[in-house]
């Protein structure tokens, strides 16, 4: 399984998906450069986070058309496994291969700090092998995470399970308090109809070292590897 | 050359963190009158080689496709002759 990490002016999560992916997980990395024209047939796409194009106009605006998103988008439209985290779930959203939009938090400051994660969906490739029971502590960082969609998109995307990851405390309940930007039913990561794509707004490739003592988001790309 | 000025505003239903913060700094300032303050972006775009009769469609498809984003902005242009 090969995977390839897209590098935008202004990423700034490349090289930590890279390391996690190349150095603890044990599999083929290579970078994707934004006007490059070709995936060099990579197994999964990820979109990492960080500040692409300054997130100048709105975040992930410009991102969405650079060149290798084209190709991002063909891949995901033939099931490719396609993986946008922070920023780069924006840049999905606004490539229209995830629905909704991300907007400004609510409380208006850039929040970075850990929080809980409560998993909603345990049969997609991302999540398969999630302990059910399991709260993942991951942080985020983000001035725009604030998940907004219209009501029918909302009703969609819940009925048909779309939801993946939602903002809960401690013990996995699903409250106000545990929303830390305004998101929607506490939603922090989405898969598309067919489950190939995934947007989320923590950062789990910041914490799957075990040198940093929190090795939550290695769990994912655990799932991820394992197939 | 023509110029075209783009209005982009959040969708009344969304709400707007920064207009509240500015509401709130203008009541803080006295202006107890203020109901409401929301804030978009003004864009100036000039056109080099458009007639006049193509400059609406072409506006409005910038707009469509990267000004703004309809999922949560709404956008209104008028062209400058």
């Amino acid at each position: 399984m090969k995977f390839g990490v897209i590098v935008f002016p202004g990423s700034n999560c490349d090289h930590d998906a890279f390391y996690t992916i190349g150095n603890l997980m044990k599999k083929d990395v290579t970078f994707l450069w934004h006007k490059d024209h070709s995936l060099q047939d990579v197994d999964v796409v990820i979109v990492p986070g960080g500040f692409s194009y300054g997130d100048y106009l709105r975040a992930g605006a410009i991102a969405r058309f650079s060149p290798i998103m084209d190709e991002v988008i063909a891949f995901a439209k033939k099931g490719g496994l396609v993986w946008g985290i922070c920023n780069g779930f924006q840049i999905l959203t606004e490539a229209g291969l995830l629905p909704g939009v991300l907007t400004r938090n609510a409380n208006r400051r850039f929040i970075c700090k850990y929080i809980n994660l409560k998993t909603d969906n345990f049969s997609t490739r991302f999540t398969h092998s999630l302990d059910k029971n399991q709260i993942l502590n991951v942080p985020i960082a983000h001035a725009e995470g604030n998940f907004f969609a219209s009501d029918e998109t909302i009703k969609r995307i819940e009925d048909n399970g779309q939801v993946v990851f939602r903002y809960c405390d401690e013990n996995g309940n699903v409250t106000q308090e545990a929303n830390p930007n305004g998101s929607i039913n506490n939603i922090a990561g989405i898969v598309n109809e067919q489950g190939n794509v995934l947007g989320m707004m923590p950062h789990p490739e910041r914490c799957a070292d075990q040198i940093l003592r929190n090795t939550d988001g290695a769990e994912i790309f655990n799932s991820l590897v394992m197939a | 050359m023509l110029k075209a000025n783009v209005y982009v505003t959040l969708r009344k239903s969304i709400l707007d963190p920064q207009g509240v913060a500015v509401k709130n700094a203008l009541k803080s300032l006295g202006h107890s009158e203020i109901q409401s303050v929301r804030i978009g972006k003004f864009i100036e775009l000039e056109l080099d080689e458009v007639a006049e009769n193509e400059a609406e469609a072409k506006v409005k498809e910038y707009c469509q496709k990267l000004l703004a984003n309809e999922v949560m902005e709404d956008f209104k242009f008028e062209i400058i002759k």
